[in-house]
């Protein structure tokens, strides 16, 4: 059930974008390939670009990860049958040129001829089918959702499932027709695929080169394990970059690859390092070690800026909310949701806190979104306000529990203790009495949210996808734990709207349901925030993009 | 001769007790490193103390309308000595009421590790035998593992929390004190006045509670005074990592240093401040301890 | 002597069993699932519920933990929540950098501390000795991680003579490791530019991990001196005409030192904490840093293994010390 709710959560942005994707797939192809052209080698620069990640990669292979750190490098080294246009979340074709389907169920993808796997290998009708089918055909710890994350989240399940809790797959097969035609098979009808399938996650791999090195994976432990060695130490795609070495705890390099099909990277030698602490990153772009970074923190924007290098505005769609557990007064009472949401003071808040650029939100989904709604109730700073809607309340003395996360920073929060501390301050000033809580970010915070133990907690979302239902249909589709309430109107009114494919009528339903959250108001949105990209000096090409998809082969150093 | 009789033999057999301490304080009274860590005391524990009437502002809540926006701090002016943090607060007033936090933390898990590691010490000491060889692999074990590591074990355990913290800071320290104390006993035990008192008759249990324990209390109480400087520093390290008290607007010393790394370079001032602050109180307790160790030694005692 | 080790050794394996004990029960008695640690924000109660379910915790707990113990016998301690590899290739990964720093500081801490400490014992009394003194208490109440903060401030941001951080420049390609140690490994490749960028980047991490062994050490050699130089023999020695150059080669450091040499070995727990504190300041990718990660990770895989290997490694490089003591010194033997 869930599995086929996220199916279609993705359902109609896939619609959307269809229609752009059919344009651009009609006949161009993917980009300016330099066709008979004697093409130039890949790397024109011998000047190696280095990226510092906030963490080491998990692993090399798509379909085993979900975290943004292994998905940055995996995006330099493989494609998927479709992409998204860089610096935006438009899909456009990739490994696929075009695809069509008349009923939505089986889907014809025309593949993209003379493409090489770095291994020599080639792409085709057959290796795209056999991509499919192995991750449907996962088995073990391959259907552990901390592994094939993606996979479960759109497809559902697995050819056997083995564990009672899966979805029965919405995958039912592959078909190869020739060498360039594919027709893929689904359980019912469903356009969102498409958009799906511009995640990393489901990247074509060389069949040859996983038959050789391995893919298996154990569950060991409290972790999964990479056994095979495909996933960390031989990974093959179709990518501008190919794998060159893996130093475990220092460095991943990576190397233009000289076939690539499309236009080959400009700089030979890609190099990832893990530097998990912060300041350490900028300063190691200060003193010119690395070429760039993610995630700068928005105190050192203008310091960066100052001294010359390049900081690029990421316009991320994400939100940052505190949460209100309905299930444990006083939040049950409206006029207490209403007190709070009017008792803080968002505006100084974002515009202290958060970087130049950054919005104070209104409702639970950013304005980028079809569905966004101008027209909802707000709920502007005013402590006299929520002094008397307390007094309203009858609820005298009101005491909230306050959480906080610690050992953590998202881009919707990138201080939350800075934000916990004007919070509690606010929420004071306007009367109530505030039990300070913290705990660590994983597990113990998400847990106690998630479980529903948590009264009011600071958390947010950022987008999978570029859609209104990957927001408020996540959190407020059905009864969820955070929030704990059960309103049909708000449930119904989300249903409605995943289920219309009529583009117009489906925006209509989502701003109203925006309207009627923000008048229930089960929680209080306050920040769509900006996130930045620091680079160094010299780098040209950069093009940050809203869903983190940034592609390194068009980065040169001048 | 009567029990009383031997228990005053006793007392004066052990009197060099209390002479011991007189003429430590003695000494230490012309030692400008003692005096230089007195002072340095005297100063935390009013500044702990008299806190909130020492600071000038309250500088609990954030105060946004200070900051124009991220990377914005305030410097000195002449309303703010140290400038103001990154919340728009008063950082001197912070620094003046991290003084309590810092004493509290310090004191409470000293407690704690001086509680345990008596207990543990006494019992080893006193009942000897398995008791003690168990009591003993024990402390081996706990201190096998590096402090910080296993402060950290701790607090993991424990969750988010000064107490946590706490706890997790006096639990490294008891097998410090308690093999301290079961040093000192079995000396002790061997001493003249003890020996004179078993051999008079004196019950096992009151030779051990009412005179070899107290006879042996001397370096315990000297490692106190170190420790009172170790779990102050052992606390920032924690903090480093992430490990500290709940509620982030009291201000706590070793919490302001580690999270205002980021700002180095921005504003040094609110690295500095708290560093010197615990470097300069954890000084004074070991100024003193050391001197307090030297001058009960013997061996310095020529 | 050989009875002295095997009584010795066999004092390790109660210890060492009851750390195997504590281990196991402190991973069990962890609040939060490791579930919620692997999938963040994104988990849901199925997902979670179908972790635990394959972690296959709902056998007895003495079974439970005679399997674990099984494992770390045969040295396999799960795998990290953070890199999904093995802890023990973790290990063996980043043992080197660690090992590397650590035996810098330590040089610094013995080749610094000591002389300094003779000097300040054979001046007694005049401004080097309390300024050795002063210098070394304040060395030991410096919070480890603010002293590095600010020699990476002032020595790599603002002077810049210094890299950053890391073990290695990171454009520096093709560089080999066939041993992990990379001051070493630049000397075997023959590879010079290798081995002077990993001396760069190892001063300013060792510095900081240096003070407090270089202050106890310093104050250590200073006592030990001064004990020995009120020794009878050295009394006699000099009464007796000999050089105090002769003297002090002879019989002044010689005993002095024996002392030494025990508090080095007590330094390992002192550093590998010290370690975690400044290798997180550095970013420098050892043992260290590994740990301060799997704190905010929740990596207890990692964080259980470490410490086994850890403590292990304390004590027997206790024993070590204290056999290398008997030898020197045949008294000790006797009790």
């Amino acid at each position: 059930m869930e599995a086929r709710k996220r199916l279609s959560a993705v359902a109609v942005g896939g619609a959307m974008l269809l229609a752009v994707a059919a344009c651009g797939g009609g006949g161009t192809g993917t980009s300016s390939t330099p066709g008979a052209t004697q093409p130039p080698a890949a790397g024109g620069s011998d000047k190696a670009f280095v990226w510092a990640l906030s963490a080491e990669p998990k692993a090399l292979d798509g379909a085993y990860v979900s975290d943004g750190e292994s998905l940055r490098v995996i995006r330099q080294m493989f494609e998927g049958l479709v992409g998204t246009k860089p610096g935006s979340t438009e899909v456009v074709p990739a490994l696929a040129t075009k695809w069509e389907s008349t009923d939505g169920t089986n889907w014809t993808f025309t593949l993209k001829q003379g493409v090489k796997f770095h291994d020599g290998t080639d792409f085709n009708a057959e290796a795209a089918c056999w991509n499919f089918e192995r991750w449907y055909n996962f088995k073990g710890a391959q259907q552990n959702p901390a592994v094939s994350y993606y996979w479960y989240t759109v497809f559902g399940g697995y050819a056997k499932n083995e564990d009672a809790s899966l979805a029965p797959s919405s995958y039912k097969g592959c078909k190869a027709e020739g060498t360039d035609k594919i027709t893929i098979s689904l359980a019912a009808p469903s356009a969102s695929f498409i958009a799906a399938l511009s995640l990393p996650s489901f990247s074509m791999v060389s069949p040859a080169a996983i038959q050789k090195s391995g893919d298996a994976v154990e569950m060991k432990g409290d972790a999964p394990e990479f056994t095979g060695k495909f996933a960390t130490e031989a990974p093959v795609g179709t990518g501008p970059y190919k794998f060159v070495s893996w130093q475990r705890g220092d460095r991943v390099t990576l190397q233009a690859f000289d076939g690539y099909h499309g236009e080959k990277a400009k700089i030979k030698d890609l190099i990832f390092r893990a530097i998990s602490d912060a300041p350490a990153r900028r300063q190691a772009l200060e003193s010119g070690e690395i070429d760039g970074f993610d995630q700068v923190e928005p105190a050192d924007v203008d310091t960066l800026k100052g001294a010359g290098f390049q900081v690029q505005e990421r316009s991320a769609l994400n939100v940052g909310y505190i949460g209100f557990n309905q299930k444990m007064a006083p939040l049950d009472n409206p006029k207490i949701r209403q007190a709070i949401a009017y008792a803080i003071n968002r505006e100084a808040l974002v515009q202290a806190k958060y970087p130049a650029g950054s919005r104070v939100a209104t409702q639970f989904m950013p304005p980028e979104l079809t569905g966004y709604n101008e027209g909802v109730t707000t709920y502007g700073y005013d402590v006299n306000k929520a002094k008397q809607l307390i007094a309203e309340s009858g609820v005298a003395n009101p005491t909230i529990e306050l959480w906080y996360p610690t050992g953590v920073t998202r881009p919707y929060m990138p201080d939350p203790k800075a934000n916990f501390e004007a919070f509690k301050a606010d929420l004071e000033a306007a009367g109530f009495k505030v039990t300070v809580k913290s705990a660590r970010w994983t597990p113990e915070y998400l847990d106690a949210v998630d479980n529903g133990k948590a009264m009011v907690y600071m958390i947010g979302w950022n987008a999978d996808f570029a859609d209104a239902d990957n927001f408020v249909g996540t959190f407020f589709q059905q009864f969820n734990k955070r929030f704990g309430f059960e309103n049909k109107e708000i449930f119904d009114k989300l249903n409605a709207a995943e289920q219309e494919t009529d583009a117009a009528k489906r925006t209509t339903l989502y701003q109203e349901a925006n309207k009627l959250i923000m008048d229930f108001l089960p929680g209080l949105p306050y920040v769509h925030n900006k996130s930045f990209v620091g680079l160094g000096k010299d780098v040209q090409g950069f093009l940050t993009d809203p869903l983190s998809n940034e592609n390194f082969s068009l980065v040169s150093r001048g | 001769m009567s029990l009383g009789a031997a228990e005053a033999a006793i007392t004066v057999a052990e009197d060099h007790g209390g002479g011991v301490w007189r003429e430590a304080f003695k000494r230490l009274s012309r030692n400008p490193a003692a005096i230089i860590g007195a002072v340095l005391i005297a100063l935390f524990l009013f500044v702990a103390i008299f806190a909130d009437w020492l600071a000038p502002y309250t500088a609990l809540a954030p105060d946004l309308k200070q900051i124009k926006g991220p990377g914005h701090i305030p410097g000195p002016t002449a309303e703010h000595w140290l400038g103001l943090d990154d919340q728009g607060r008063d950082l001197l007033s912070r620094i003046i009421l991290g003084a309590r936090q810092s004493l509290l933390v310090g004191v409470v898990s000293l407690l704690f590790g001086m509680i345990g590691g008596i207990i543990l010490g006494l019992l080893a000491g006193g009942l000897g035998g398995w008791f003690d060889t168990g009591v003993m692999r024990l402390v081996d074990m706990m201190l096998a593992v590096p402090g910080l590591l296993f402060a950290i074990g701790i607090a993991a355990m424990l969750g988010e929390g000064l107490l946590a913290v706490m706890i997790a800071i006096g639990v490294v320290n008891v097998p410090v004190f308690a093999r301290l104390l079961r040093g000192q006993m079995l000396a002790q035990r061997e001493a003249d006045y003890a020996m004179a008192a078993k051999s008079l008759g004196v019950k096992r249990r009151r030779v051990i509670l009412g005179h070899v324990f107290p006879n042996s209390l001397t370096p315990v109480i000297v490692q106190g005074t170190l420790t009172l400087a170790t779990a102050i520093i052992e606390a920032a390290g924690l903090a480093f990592l992430g490990l500290s008290g709940a509620d982030p607007s009291i201000p706590e010393w070793g919490r302001m240093l580690a999270e205002s790394q980021r700002h180095l370079a921005i504003a040094p001032q609110l690295v500095i401040a708290p560093g010197l602050a615990i470097v300069l109180a954890a000084l004074g307790f070991t100024l003193l301890g050391e001197s307090l160790r030297e001058a009960l030694d013997p061996k310095y005692r020529r | 002597m050989l009875r002295f080790i095997v009584r010795r050794l066999l004092v390790l394996v109660p210890v060492l069993l009851g750390l195997s004990i504590a281990l196991f029960a402190w991973v069990r008695a962890l609040p939060g699932s490791p579930a919620q640690a692997l999938l963040g924000e994104r988990a849901t109660q199925a997902q979670i519920e179908m972790i635990n379910r394959q972690m296959g915790l709902d056998q007895p707990l003495y079974e439970q933990y005679l399997r674990f113990l099984g494992k770390v016998v045969r040295l396999d301690f799960g795998t990290s929540v953070q890199t999904s590899q093995p802890v023990i290739d973790e290990m063996i990964r980043r043992f080197p950098a660690t090992f590397e720093l650590g035996v810098t500081a330590l040089l610094i801490a013995v080749v610094v501390g000591v002389p300094l400490g003779y000097f300040a014992a054979r001046r007694n009394g005049t401004w080097l000795d309390s300024a050795t003194i002063t210098g070394s208490l304040i060395g030991i109440t410096i919070p480890v991680f603010f002293l590095a903060y600010m020699l990476k401030y002032v020595f790599a941001v603002k002077l810049g003579w210094f890299p950053n951080t890391g073990r290695q420049e990171a454009r520096m390609l093709d560089v080999e490791h066939p041993t992990g140690f990379y001051v070493l490994d630049g000397l075997v490749t023959g590879n010079m530019a290798a081995f002077w960028d990993a001396i760069l980047h190892l001063v300013l991490p060792a510095i900081a991990l240096a003070t407090i062994p270089l202050a106890i050490i310093a104050r250590i050699t200073r006592a030990a001196v001064l004990d020995v130089l009120n020794e009878d023999y050295v009394r006699t020695a000099e009464s007796k005409g000999l050089t105090s150059g002769v003297v002090t080669r002879r019989h002044v450091l010689r005993n002095a030192l024996l002392p030494v040499t025990t508090v080095i070995g007590l330094q390992f727990g002192l550093l590998m904490s010290g370690a975690i504190l400044t290798e997180t300041v550095f970013a420098f990718p050892g043992v260290g840093k590994f740990v301060a990660d799997a704190i905010p990770t929740r990596d207890y895989p990692s964080l259980q293994g470490f410490i086994l290997v850890i403590a292990t490694l304390f004590v027997l490089i206790n024993l070590v010390v204290d056999v290398a003591y008997g030898l020197i010194d045949p008294r000790v033997r006797v009790r």
